[in-house]
Formats: structure tokens, C-alpha cells, sequence
């Protein structure tokens, strides 16, 4: 077998974001397309290693021609497409569903909403004195990783982290309706007694921290992560040959979590349960002060 | 078992049995997965095999027990080769099945319908029922609105435990009392209260099957050019024309299908009801075309769960066709083949959005998928799918039989046709009523005998429609005209409201629909619906300042970034209350 050298052509299309021509190759999202023209696009439930869900809205633009805003995560750009990124329309959605997701869930940390927050003007609290909220109290049933639902947007990323973008285990799913709707097992069994496996992806994707690595859990607990302290290795897992890079999180000498990056050729930032939580060989005992 | 995780929890032998014949019914052979092969196939990749019986033997199941046990959901995870995880998902979803506990009595469920119409009647009698000792559930509309009268009190459906489900009114019902019987002009509700609906004989008698007949003639793409030419649109609310439909599932290649959308929920509506229950011979002869026309070999029924008289009418019409050679292979002697199956929907409004409802009947969460791409391409298991209601159906025989051109004359010059319209509320005669389109709204109250008491606003398309009020009296219905106002007839709902009516609470009533009825997925309507509800409680017979402008913001933003028609129009309604200063002033 051998390597072509011919370039492969590609098929392109030229869209108008903003009111400047940008050409991508056929198939890439509008989302693509703002990115090349330099247009910084808010995102929650998109991820570039997951299938789009278009669940947030966050991202939605206005297409010349189309009766409501579309996402532009998902949409696919089309010759000669006019998209307005920053129109009336676009900021009202934007700032409304942020807006939403704040007046009902804790964002706490989910510190890269907080500039676009101001950005589209967002006031979480224009609800009235109590509106309703996630209201879930923190499930701790491991050592490896917490579930803080009350932090939960519902963006289907661990959904699909678990599912069939990566892990094929389906241990869990959107369970419930409408504003009841919640992540969960099957009749909200124990992670110990449910189809997990332990591999954390899904906590590597969740964008509001609502799944956590116990370890930061613990720390945040006695008000000791110091995520601007820490230090980040990058390295191969020993575990076996398949080759995944990991990234040790180092704070005060001792591992906090363990991630992969989303650009690994081999992992695509997904690992297994040994990649993501078998490092205590390398330091016998937790510190957690 | 490899790849599924279970818990302990283990099925009864009843449930076991209950769900096997569920899945027999439906001729879906439970799942052998050989120990040797690695099989992971969740989520999607099962979409094509035998998760489309996932709803059937959740039906099953929770009939059986009454809820739907992790026993239950374990051995239907086997059974189906589905993630126990995803089945509980998919069971959450719906307003018949239970997943929280098991009941403490074996008694079935009367579940009381408590939007509008039935609203004023709800309390007094779920008082009532509850005083008997009987297990309430209060329901959204139960699509028997005509009912919801002072004699008749709320509609009400019982959810059968260990036995068929049923709505007492049914009972009484052999031939229906159609208010418009003896009009000789009627074309969609003929046959209604005329012919015995669990007669093929009787259907033929009184001309059925003409009309396939004449498609066999006329050939698939003259038919689907009729159909065009007739300037036919969709009835179930969105008035898409139905031709274009036609045309483009006619034109791809390969497996196709035709459903039929009779997951009637919307607020008010029960006119596809009146034509399952009464006249099902003619919904399965323009199935049949639509299927001869579009090139589809399968047609779907997916009819709401609450209609368990329509079901059976649809289930008997469908088997003594096929036993008469109209549906299976090479019908009425044709080289076509075709059947119909049909599957009940368990409660969820949102179903009845044509993508949201595909994925139910795949055996997925009824969450509705971004358009495009559209039905016509990527429709049920993502195969081209015409998707139309029964209404808008039963209008294909008669332009079969007379011409697009002679239907297209009907009507008015933007509504051809004819049209059914739901009237309930303050009315002397609520029923279905069909008229030629072009009478005004007065003329379409007066079919029913007209409005008792003083007019003060009419409910025009349903929950997702808008109020209008006496000055639109003299408007005709149709779409142009109400378009023009900025309402829409929807799916034909005309609800009257005098001036008794307490519209704070039937604008808090339809806002909590909307906050039960979505599904979720998306964040404008997931938390803009309930904000919705949260400021017209908080608000409720005061004067609306600043809460108007909130609900201006809400509205736009859920029309503009929401995934569905569900979001686009939750805040409709509640906004041409305010407009007519119905509430908030």
C-alpha cells in the first residue's frame, strides 16, 4: 500500500457570514464556518468529539430565508448561505437561553458562561423571587466520580460520551419530561449497580461540572482546588499498547484528575477506566488537604 | 448475557408472559445474542431491528402490574436487546406509564381531562371520583371535548389494569350521533352515524373502494398530480400542501412509508377521532393510496393512546381489508403490495409532532429531530416518509374519485376543499362539523346550534392556537383570513367562551400544559414554558406591567430558537389573551 502525494480535491461551499464570503469544505456546520471567519460562537452542548444534539440553542445564528434561527452546531452550510451572527434576533436567543440555564441551574462552575453572560446581558434573576430550579441533591456513590445535577443543563453530552459516540455502554440516558427531565440510570439505580464502567468520559465532557472527579470534588470541598496553580503532564498510558495520551493534572505534587486531549489521534478524549482513575500506583495515598 | 447490564430485579411470570405477547402481536422475535459474538449495538444502531417493540411491551407491561417494574424493564431490555438504562428513558417519557412505584391497589386509573372545555367540570367531578374511592389521574385533553358539558361533566378515560382499556362514553355509542346526519352535502363524515363502522360489507355498499380503484386506473403519478392539482393542505395544523409532500417521497428510491399522524392531542381537537371511531374503512382506503401513489409498501398508524374505541375500529377495519384482499399482497388483484400497522402512542402531546412521533415508534424518546433533514428524505428509520393526518387523508377520496381540478373549485380561492371543525365550550351542540371551506366563524357557530350565553372569546386552533374575540365573528375560516389576523385554524378547533369563563384560569391552564407537555430536549422551551406558567400564577388577577414585557422575551425566544412547533407556539395563546385583555388588565 502507498501513500497518495496527489492532493485530494475537495468539494467546497462559500458562505456569507457577517456579510464576509468564507469557504469551507462540503458537510462542515455553519458553526465551521463562523469559526473560520473569526466569529466567536457561544457553545454548551456541542463538542467537536460528539455528535451535535442542537439541544442548547446557545448557538443558534439567523439564515437568510429560514422563519426561525437555526443552530448553527449542527446546520450544515450550504452554497451561498447569508448568516447574520450578531443580529437583534440572534442576541435575544442567545441571551434568553442563557438567561434560562441561569435562572435554573447552578453555573456556578461553569466559569467560561460567565463572559457571554454579560456579553448578551443576561439577568438570571428577572424570574421573580422563586423561580423554579434543578433542585438535586449531590449523588456520591463512588471514590471516582460525583454527580451534582443541581449543576446539570442537560445537554446530553454524557448522554452521548456514554452512548454511541464513545463508550457504548448506555448506562444512562435522558430520563423524565420537559423541566422534570433529568440524566439518569434505569429507575435512577446506584452508578455501582447500573451498566457503568467506570471510564469517565462522561465527565470529561460535561461543560458545567455537574460531573466531577471525586478528587475535585473533595478539594472544592474543603476549598482547596487551585486549578490556576496546577500543572498539566503530558504522557502515554502504561497500561497497555493501544497508546493514549493522558494529561496528569497536578496540583501539590499529587495527581487530581486525568484527561486526554480532544485532538488525540488515538483517544479522540476518551479514555478507559485505567487511563482515567488508575494512577494510585503512582502515589500511594490521597492527600485531599 | 453479554453487553447489557442488568440489575437483579427479575420480570413475574405474568409480566414475562404479558410482554411476550405483546411482541408476538407485533411479530417481533425476542433477541438471541450468541455468547461468542461481541455485539455492542446500542442507541441508534438498533433502530432497524426490534426496538420499534419497545412501546407495545411497555403497553403491555404496565397494564400487567399497573407500572412499569424494573423487572418488567429488565426483561424487556432482553428481550428487545435494548439498554435497561434507555428503556427507563424511554417509559419516563409518557403520561400512561408509571415508573416511580408500584400502585398499592389493583384497581385501573380513571384519568380525568382537565384543559379546557373540560376545565370548569374537572374538580367537582375528580371530587367526586375520589370520594367513591376511585384512582384519579388528572390528564390533559382527552380529545373528547364535545362531551364536556354540564350533563356530561369532564371527558374521562380508564386506564384498565389486567384488562383493555376504555372511555365510558363509548359505551352508548354503536352508531354515532353525528349533529349533521342527514346533510346530504357532507363529503369527509358521509358515511358517519350512516353505515355500521365495523362493516366492510356496509363500506362497499355505500361506495367504498371506488376510490382505490380509480387511483389503479389513473396510475401513482396522476394520482400524486390530483392530489397537487386539488391545492390540498395538510389538516393537522401546519397546512402544508400535500401535494409537494407526495411528490418528493414519490420521487426517492427504496423502502418508504406512509404514516398516518392520529396522535390527536392538540387542545380541543377530535375530529380524527370521530373519523377513526365512525368511518375507519375510509382512513385505511386512503392510506392505501397514499401508499400506491408514493411508492410505499407500509403504512403506519400511530393513534394516541387515549382512543382505545378507535384503535379497535382501526384494528378490525384492517383485518377484514386484508381478509377482502385490500390490503397484503397484489391488492384488489393489483400488482401492489401494502399493509398497515398500527401502534398506540402512551400520552405524550408532543407526539404528534411528525418527528418527535417517528421517533416513538422507533422505540426512542419522542423528542423531535432538527429539521432539515425533512420527513420526505429521512422519515421513520430514516427512510422518505409521507406523514399526514387523518383528516387530510380522507379529502385524497373524493379528489381521487372527481378530480383535483373539480376539488380544487371548492372552497375558497387560497382554501380549497372541505374542512372539519371541533366545536366545544359554550356552544348549544358541541360536535365534529363539516363544512365547505369559506363560512365565517358566526356561520360555524351556528352549525352548533350557536353560542350559549354571551360571546366573549373564541379559541381558535387550540392550545397552540390564539383567542379571538366576538369582532372576529364575521371573519371566514380560512386560512388566508385567519392568517391575516395573525391566528390560524390549526387543527380546526373552535372553542367558545362566554362570559362566565374564568380566563385567568384557562390561560394558567394552558401554560401548564405546555410546561408538562414538553419534552425537554431544548433549552428555550424546557425553561421557558415553565417561566411562563411560573408568571401568569404569580400575576393571576392582577394588572400585568413589567410581566408583559418578560413574556414578550420569553415568546420571542421560543419562537425563534426553539427545535419545534411545541416551543414556536407555547406562548401563542397566552399572548392574544393579554392582547384581548382576556387577563392581565
Amino acid at each position: 500500500m502507498t501513500i497518495s502525494e496527489t492532493p485530494v480535491a475537495i468539494s467546497t461551499v462559500t458562505v456569507s457570514i457577517d456579510g464576509a464570503d468564507v469557504t469551507i469544505p462540503e458537510g462542515a456546520t455553519l458553526l465551521d464556518a463562523c469559526t473560520k471567519a473569526g466569529v466567536d460562537t457561544p457553545t454548551i452542548c456541542y463538542a467537536e468529539n460528539l455528535t451535535p444534539v442542537n439541544a442548547c440553542r446557545v448557538c443558534v445564528v439567523e439564515v437568510e430565508n429560514s422563519r426561525t434561527l437555526v443552530p448553527s452546531c449542527s446546520r450544515e452550510a450550504e452554497e451561498g448561505m447569508v448568516v447574520q451572527t450578531d443580529s437583534e434576533r440572534v442576541r435575544h436567543s442567545r441571551k434568553m437561553v442563557l438567561e434560562f440555564l441561569g435562572s435554573g441551574t447552578d453555573l456556578s462552575q461553569a466559569p467560561q458562561l460567565a463572559p457571554y453572560m454579560e456579553h448578551y446581558g443576561a439577568e438570571p434573576d428577572r424570574y421573580g423571587p422563586e423561580p423554579e430550579r434543578m433542585n438535586e441533591d449531590v449523588k456520591v456513590q463512588d471514590d471516582l466520580y460525583i454527580r451534582d445535577y443541581d449543576k446539570c443543563v442537560l445537554c446530553y453530552k454524557c448522554v452521548e460520551a456514554c452512548g454511541d459516540d464513545a463508550q457504548h455502554t448506555f448506562a444512562i440516558s435522558m430520563s423524565g419530561r420537559g423541566f422534570g427531565a433529568r440524566i439518569s440510570t434505569e429507575f435512577d439505580a446506584t452508578l455501582p449497580d447500573s451498566a457503568c464502567v467506570y471510564c469517565g468520559n462522561c465527565v470529561a465532557v460535561c461543560p458545567t461540572n455537574a460531573l466531577q472527579f471525586k478528587t475535585e470534588f473533595d478539594l472544592r470541598a474543603v476549598d482547596n482546588w487551585r486549578e490556576e496553580e496546577q500543572s498539566v503532564t503530558r504522557t502515554v498510558c502504561s497500561y497497555c499498547g493501544v497508546g493514549c495520551n493522558l494529561e496528569l493534572h497536578v496540583q501539590d505534587d499529587t495527581i487530581v484528575k486525568v484527561t486526554s486531549p480532544n485532538d488525540h489521534s488515538v483517544t479522540s478524549g476518551h479514555l478507559c477506566i485505567k487511563g482515567r482513575f488508575g494512577w494510585q500506583y503512582v502515589q500511594p495515598t490521597i492527600t485531599t488537604k | 448475557m453479554p453487553d447489557l447490564h442488568l440489575t437483579v430485579d427479575r420480570a413475574s411470570e405474568a409480566e414475562a408472559a404479558a410482554i411476550d405477547a405483546a411482541l408476538a402481536a407485533i411479530n417481533v422475535d425476542p433477541a438471541i445474542v450468541v455468547e461468542e459474538e461481541r455485539l455492542v449495538r446500542g442507541g441508534i444502531h438498533r433502530k432497524n431491528e426490534r426496538r420499534h417493540g419497545l412501546l407495545p411491551a411497555l403497553h403491555a407491561l404496565q397494564t400487567e402490574s399497573g407500572w412499569i417494574s424494573p423487572g418488567g424493564v429488565n426483561y424487556i431490555a432482553e428481550m428487545l436487546n435494548v439498554p435497561p438504562a434507555e428503556a427507563f428513558g424511554v417509559a419516563s417519557f409518557y403520561e400512561m406509564f408509571r415508573v416511580d412505584e408500584a400502585p398499592d391497589h389493583t384497581d385501573d386509573v380513571v384519568h380525568v381531562c382537565v384543559d379546557s372545555p373540560c376545565l370548569e367540570f374537572a374538580e367537582a367531578k375528580i371530587a367526586e371520583l375520589e370520594a367513591s374511592g376511585k384512582h384519579v389521574h388528572r390528564s390533559p385533553c382527552l380529545g373528547q371535548c364535545e362531551r364536556a358539558t354540564t350533563d356530561h361533566g369532564p371527558a374521562l378515560f380508564i386506564q384498565g389494569r389486567a384488562a383493555a382499556n376504555s372511555v365510558p362514553s363509548d359505551e352508548a355509542t354503536e352508531l354515532w350521533d353525528l349533529p349533521q346526519k342527514h346533510d346530504p352535502s357532507l363529503v369527509l363524515l358521509r358515511n358517519v352515524g350512516r353505515i355500521d363502522p365495523t362493516s366492510l360489507d356496509a363500506y362497499v355498499g355505500a361506495g367504498g373502494y371506488k376510490a382505490l380503484a380509480k387511483a389503479f386506473g389513473l396510475g401513482a403519478e396522476q394520482v400524486v398530480e390530483e392530489v397537487s392539482t386539488a391545492g390540498l393542505m395538510g389538516r393537522g395544523g401546519a397546512a402544508f400542501p400535500t401535494g409537494i409532500k407526495w411528490r418528493a417521497v414519490a420521487a426517492e428510491q427504496g423502502v418508504k412509508y406512509v404514516v398516518v399522524n392520529a396522535d390527536e392531542s392538540e387542545p380541543g381537537t377530535f375530529k380524527d377521532r370521530t373519523i377513526m371511531e365512525n368511518d375507519p374503512f375510509s382512513l385505511i382506503e386512503a392510506v392505501t393510496i397514499a401508499g400506491f401513489a408514493t411508492g410505499a409498501t407500509k403504512g403506519w398508524i400511530y393513534i394516541r393512546g387515549e382512543y382505545p374505541l378507535a384503535t379497535l375500529r382501526l384494528q378490525n377495519a384492517i383485518e377484514l381489508a386484508r381478509e377482502a384482499g385490500f390490503l397484503g399482497e397484489g391488492i384488489a388483484r393489483s400488482s401492489f403490495d401494502f399493509d398497515i400497522e398500527i401502534r398506540r402512542g402512551a400520552g405524550a402531546y408532543i407526539c404528534g409532532e411528525e418527528t418527535a412521533l417517528f421517533n416513538s415508534l422507533e422505540g426512542f424518546r419522542g423528542e423531535p429531530r432538527q429539521k432539515p433533514p425533512f420527513p420526505t428524505t429521512n422519515g421513520l428509520f430514516d427512510r422518505p416518509t409521507a406523514i399526514n393526518n387523518p383528516e387530510t387523508l380522507l379529502n385524497v377520496l373524493p379528489i381521487v374519485l372527481d378530480g383535483g381540478a373539480a376539488y380544487a373549485a371548492t372552497g375558497t380561492e387560497g382554501s380549497s376543499g372541505q374542512k372539519l371543525f371541533c366545536l366545544s365550550g359554550h356552544v348549544a351542540k358541541p360536535g365534529t362539523y363539516e363544512v365547505e371551506i369559506g363560512p365565517t366563524l358566526r356561520e360555524v357557530l351556528d352549525l352548533g346550534g350557536g353560542v350559549t350565553g354571551n360571546l366573549k372569546a373564541v379559541l381558535l386552533g387550540g392550545a397552540a392556537g390564539s383567542f379571538v374575540g366576538p369582532d372576529a365573528l364575521d371573519m371566514p375560516l380560512t386560512m388566508e383570513d385567519t392568517r391575516a389576523i395573525g391566528a390560524s385554524l390549526g387543527s380546526g378547533v373552535v372553542m367558545a367562551f362566554n362570559d362566565t369563563t374564568d380566563f385567568d384560569a384557562v390561560c394558567i391552564r394552558i401554560a401548564e400544559f405546555f410546561r408538562n407537555e414538553s419534552c425537554g430536549q431544548c433549552v428555550p422551551c424546557r425553561v421557558g414554558a415553565v417561566r411562563q406558567h411560573e408568571l401568569l400564577v404569580r400575576s393571576s388577577g392582577q394588572v400585568m406591567n413589567g410581566e408583559v414585557e418578560l413574556l414578550k422575551d420569553i415568546d420571542l425566544a421560543m419562537k425563534d430558537a426553539s427545535i419545534c412547533g411545541l416551543g414556536h407556539t407555547a406562548a401563542t395563546a397566552v399572548r392574544s389573551a393579554i392582547d384581548l385583555g382576556l387577563i392581565g388588565s
